[in-house]
C-alpha cells in the first residue's frame, strides 16, 4: 500500500504554492519582492510551479541599494528574461537623489534602513496591494512572529501587538485603499529546509553561495567583501579567503564565512553542522537587540 | 506502525499566563541543541541585564519588544527543530485571555498540544478555556504538562491530585489521546530527559512522546474535497486551450479518471489529468497542491468544490456552528459578516446565539446572548448562498470557517461546523 501523507518537503511546498495562489486570488496588484538572495529566488521558483503552465501572473519588485554584488544584478537580468516577467526596480539611489531619503554617516554607514522608504514608495507608485517576500520565520525572533498575511496601515507600518487571527488556512487580505499586505509563503521553511529543496529541485543559485576565493576585510566578526563602496580603516588589512555567503544582502555588510563548500551537496552539509544563524553574519540586525522589528515595524521587507 | 522520519509534526502551547509555556519550548529547544551559538549568546546577554539568574529560556520565543519587557507572550511565535526521529513545528503562543485570539491562530493548524498547568496552582479558569479550545478545534493529542514540579516538592501526591482535577472536567470533552506529565521546564525534568527527581513516574519524557506520536491516522482519506482557488488558463502556443483548476486537496483521494462532480453547480465530469510543474500524476492526497483538468468543458471558478459523486459535503445555507468570538467590539444583532469557508466568500447573518459556554462549568447558558470577546458559544449562521459543507469533526478544512467585519476588515470570529 502506498502511504498516504507528504514527506515536509513537500507539505512546505504544497503550502507555499497554496498561499502564493491566494495572494494571486485575492489582490489586484501583488508582486514578488526579488532580492537575488537564496529565498527570494525559491519563492520564485515556487510561483513557478503555483501557475504553471501559465508563467508566473505577476512582477517582480527588486529595491536596488546601489550597493550590488555585481553577480546579483546578472543573476536577475539572466532570470527574468527566462521567466519573461515584468521587473520593477525601485532605486534607493533616486530616493537619495530626490531628497526622500539622507545616505548614513560615518563608518558603519549603510542603506539598509533608506530601502524602507524606496521600497514603500515603489509601492505606493505602482498601486501595489500585497509584496510577497522570502521571510522566513526561523530566521530572526521578530519574523517568527509574522502571519502568512501580514497587514501594512497606510504608512507601511507593522503593529505586530495588534495582528489579526489567521486560522487554520484561511487567509483574511481584506485591506482599506491605500494599505497593503506582506505575504510570506516560505514562513514555515528554515535555512536547512531551503538548501535541501534547492539541491533536490536543482534551483539555479548565484554563485556568490558556493566558496570562492575573494578579496575581504575582517570586520564585525565576519569577511566583509572589498567592494568601491567599502572605506577601509587604517588598521584594516585586505586579506584573499575562499569564502561563502549565507545570506546576500547590500555589499557593504553582508559578511561572508570561511568555507570549502562549492557544490550544493556540500552546503546542505556545512549547514547541517552550523553554530551560528545565518543572520548572525549580518551587520544590519547587531544594531540593537530590536533591530529587525523595529525595521519591520516601520515598513522594511 | 514505523515513524517516518521526514514526517512533520505540529505541535502548539497551551495553559495559562505564566505556567511556563514558553520556558518548555526554550528548554526543549535547548536540550535536543537546536539553539544557534548566536542566539543563546544574545539570550544569556539579555538575561544578565534583567537580573535573570542563569538564562531566562523563554527569551528563545518571546522575540517582541513589549514580551520581553513584560515578560509575557504576547502573539504566538513559531519555532523548528528537528530530531533524528521526527520534524517539529513548534507554535508557542500566549497564555493571557487578552490574546486568545492568538493562542487559536497557533493552534488551529496542531497536530498536538502541550497543555501546561502549573503545579503549585492547578486548573484553573484560564487552563479549562484552553483544553476546552484545544478539543473544539479537534486536536487530536493533548499531553497535559504538569510543570514547575520543583516548586512543590516534586510531590507525586500533587501531581496526582492535578490529574484527577484535569480529568473530572475533561470527561466532558472530545479528545481522543490524552497523556499527563510531572515536569519541571525551569530545570529541565522530563522535558528531554528522565528526571531523577522523579523516581515514582516510570513514563517517558516529553520529547519521546512527542517523537513516537501516530499522526498520519490524523488525516480525512476517506471524504474527496478539492476546492478550487484559482483557474490556470495560460494564453500561450504549447498549451492553448489549457483550463486546469488549481487548488490544494482538502481531504481524500483523487485520481486520474475519477467521476467528479462540481459544486455547486451539479455538472459531472472525469479527471483528465493532474498536473504539477514537475508532470502529471496518477493519484494526488491532502494536502497536496496541484492542477486538476477534466474531460468536459464547464464553467468553473473559485469558490467551487470538486468532489466525488458517491461522496458530496451537503450544500447548506443555514447551518450551527460553534463560534469563538475574537473582537474588542461584540457581535452586532443580526449584522451581516462576510464568511471565508475554504476558497469560497459569502454574506452570512448569524441568526442566533443558540448558547454560550460557562468556561468554568462548561454549562450551557441560553440566557445570555450576547457574544463578546473570547466568547465561545454555539450559533445559528445563515448565508446569501449554500456553502458546501462538513462537520468540523470529519474534515477540519471545509468544517472551519472565519467571519470578517466589512467596516474593520477585522477577522472577528472562528467557527467549527456542528
Ligand atoms: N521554578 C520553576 N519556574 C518555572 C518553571 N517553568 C517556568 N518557570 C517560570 O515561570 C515564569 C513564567 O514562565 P513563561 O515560560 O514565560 O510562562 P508562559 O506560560 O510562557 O507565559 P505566557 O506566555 O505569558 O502565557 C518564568 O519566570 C519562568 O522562569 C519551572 O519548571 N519551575
Ligand atoms: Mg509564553
Amino acid at each position: 500500500m502506498s502511504k498516504y501523507y507528504l514527506s515536509y518537503l513537500d507539505e512546505l511546498e504544497s503550502e507555499a504554492i497554496y498561499i502564493l495562489r491566494e495572494v494571486w486570488a485575492q489582490f489586484q496588484n501583488p508582486v514578488i519582492l526579488f532580492s537575488g538572495g537564496k529565498d527570494s529566488i525559491l519563492v520564485t521558483h515556487l510561483a513557478r510551479k503555483a501557475f504553471f503552465p501559465s508563467k508566473i501572473p505577476f512582477p517582480l519588485l527588486h529595491v536596488d541599494t546601489g550597493h550590488n554584488f555585481p553577480e546579483t544584478i546578472q543573476f536577475r537580468d539572466d532570470m527574468i528574461k527566462e521567466l519573461a516577467v515584468q521587473l520593477i526596480v525601485g532605486s534607493v539611489q533616486e530616493s537619495i537623489d530626490t531628497g526622500r531619503v539622507a545616505e548614513e554617516k560615518g563608518k558603519s554607514a549603510t542603506r539598509n534602513a533608506l530601502q524602507i522608504t524606496t521600497l514603500l514608495d515603489a509601492i505606493e507608485k505602482n498601486k501595489i496591494d500585497c509584496a510577497i517576500g522570502g521571510g522566513r520565520r526561523d530566521e530572526e525572533k521578530a519574523r517568527a512572529k509574522e502571519r502568512f498575511f501580514s497587514h501594512r496601515d497606510d504608512f507601511g507600518q507593522w503593529d505586530p501587538k495588534n495582528q489579526r487571527p489567521e486560522l487554520w488556512n484561511l487567509l483574511n487580505g481584506k485591506h482599506f485603499e491605500g494599505e497593503h499586505f506582506r505575504a510570506f509563503p516560505i514562513s514555515n521553511w528554515t535555512e536547512m529546509d531551503v538548501w535541501n529543496y534547492i539541491k533536490r529541485e536543482d534551483i539555479k543559485i548565484p554563485s556568490l553561495y558556493l566558496a570562492h576565493q575573494r578579496e575581504v576585510v575582517w570586520r564585525n566578526d565576519s569577511w566583509i567583501p572589498v567592494s568601491e563602496y567599502l572605506k577601509l580603516d587604517d588598521n584594516e588589512k585586505v586579506e584573499s579567503k575562499k569564502i561563502r555567503f549565507r545570506t546576500l544582502g547590500d555589499i557593504t555588510i553582508t559578511g561572508g564565512i570561511e568555507s570549502e563548500a562549492d557544490t550544493l551537496e556540500k552546503i546542505v552539509a556545512e549547514v547541517a553542522a552550523m553554530k551560528q544563524t545565518e543572520r548572525g553574519n549580518r551587520s544590519d540586525d547587531k544594531r540593537s537587540e530590536t533591530a529587525m522589528e523595529d525595521r519591520k515595524r516601520q515598513g522594511y521587507f | 506502525m514505523e515513524i517516518d522520519k521526514n514526517q512533520l509534526l505540529r505541535f502548539t502551547t497551551a495553559g495559562s499566563v505564566d505556567d511556563g509555556k514558553s520556558t518548555l519550548i526554550g528548554r526543549l529547544l535547548y536540550d535536543s541543541k537546536a539553539i544557534f551559538e548566536d542566539q543563546l549568546e544574545a539570550v544569556e546577554n539579555t538575561s544578565k541585564k534583567k537580573g535573570h539568574k542563569g538564562v531566562d529560556l523563554a527569551l528563545f520565543t518571546d522575540g517582541l519588544r513589549d514580551e520581553r519587557e513584560q515578560g509575557i507572550t504576547i502573539d504566538v511565535a513559531y519555532r523548528y527543530f528537528t530530531t533524528p526521529k521526527r520534524k517539529f513545528i513548534i507554535a508557542d503562543t500566549p497564555g493571557h485571555i487578552q490574546y486568545t485570539r492568538n493562542m487559536v491562530t497557533g493552534a488551529s493548524t496542531a497536530n498536538a498540544a502541550l497543555i501546561l498547568i502549573d503545579a503549585r496552582h492547578g486548573v484553573i479558569e484560564q487552563t479549562k478555556r484552553h483544553a476546552f479550545i484545544a478539543s473544539l478545534l479537534q486536536i487530536p493529542h493533548i499531553i497535559v504538562c504538569i510543570n514547575k514540579m520543583d516548586l512543590v516538592d516534586y510531590s507525586e501526591e500533587v501531581y496526582q491530585n492535578i490529574i484527577h482535577q484535569f480529568e473530572e472536567f475533561s470527561s466532558k470533552l472530545y479528545v481522543k489521546d490524552i497523556q499527563f506529565l510531572p515536569i519541571s521546564a525551569l530545570d529541565g525534568d522530563n522535558v528531554v530527559n528522565r528526571s531523577t527527581n522523579m523516581d515514582w513516574y516510570q513514563g517517558a519524557p516529553l520529547l519521546h512522546a512527542l517523537e513516537t506520536m501516530h499522526i498520519s491516522s490524523d488525516i480525512n482519506k476517506i471524504d474527496a474535497r478539492f476546492p478550487v482557488q484559482t483557474v490556470l488558463r495560460p494564453q500561450n502556443e504549447e498549451f492553448r486551450d489549457y483550463r486546469g483548476y488549481a487548488g490544494r486537496v482538502a481531504s481524500g483521494i483523487f485520481r486520474k479518471g475519477d467521476e467528479v462532480v462540481i459544486l455547486p453547480s451539479g455538472f459531472t465530469s472525469k479527471i483528465r489529468s493532474i498536473d504539477t510543474m514537475d508532470g502529471s500524476m496518477e493519484e494526488v492526497f491532502a494536502p497536496m497542491s496541484v492542477a486538476i483538468t477534466l474531460e468536459d468543458d464547464i464553467d468553473i471558478s473559485r469558490g467551487d468544490m470538486i468532489v466525488k459523486e458517491n461522496n458530496q459535503p451537503k450544500a447548506l445555507q443555514e447551518f450551527d456552528a460553534m463560534l469563538c468570538w475574537f473582537n474588542n467590539s461584540p457581535a452586532r444583532d443580526r449584522a451581516k459578516y462576510t464568511i471565508v469557508h475554504t476558497s469560497n466568500e459569502q454574506k452570512a447573518m448569524i441568526k442566533e446565539v443558540v448558547y454560550k459556554i460557562d468556561i468554568n462549568t462548561y454549562a450551557r447558558n441560553e440566557e445570555d446572548k450576547q457574544l463578546k470577546m473570547n466568547d465561545i458559544a454555539r450559533i445559528s449562521i445563515r448565508t446569501t448562498r449554500p456553502l458546501m459543507v462538513d462537520e468540523y469533526r470529519d474534515n477540519r478544512v471545509t468544517g472551519s470557517f472565519v467571519l470578517i467585519d466589512d467596516a474593520s476588515h477585522e477577522t472577528v470570529a472562528a467557527g467549527m461546523i456542528v
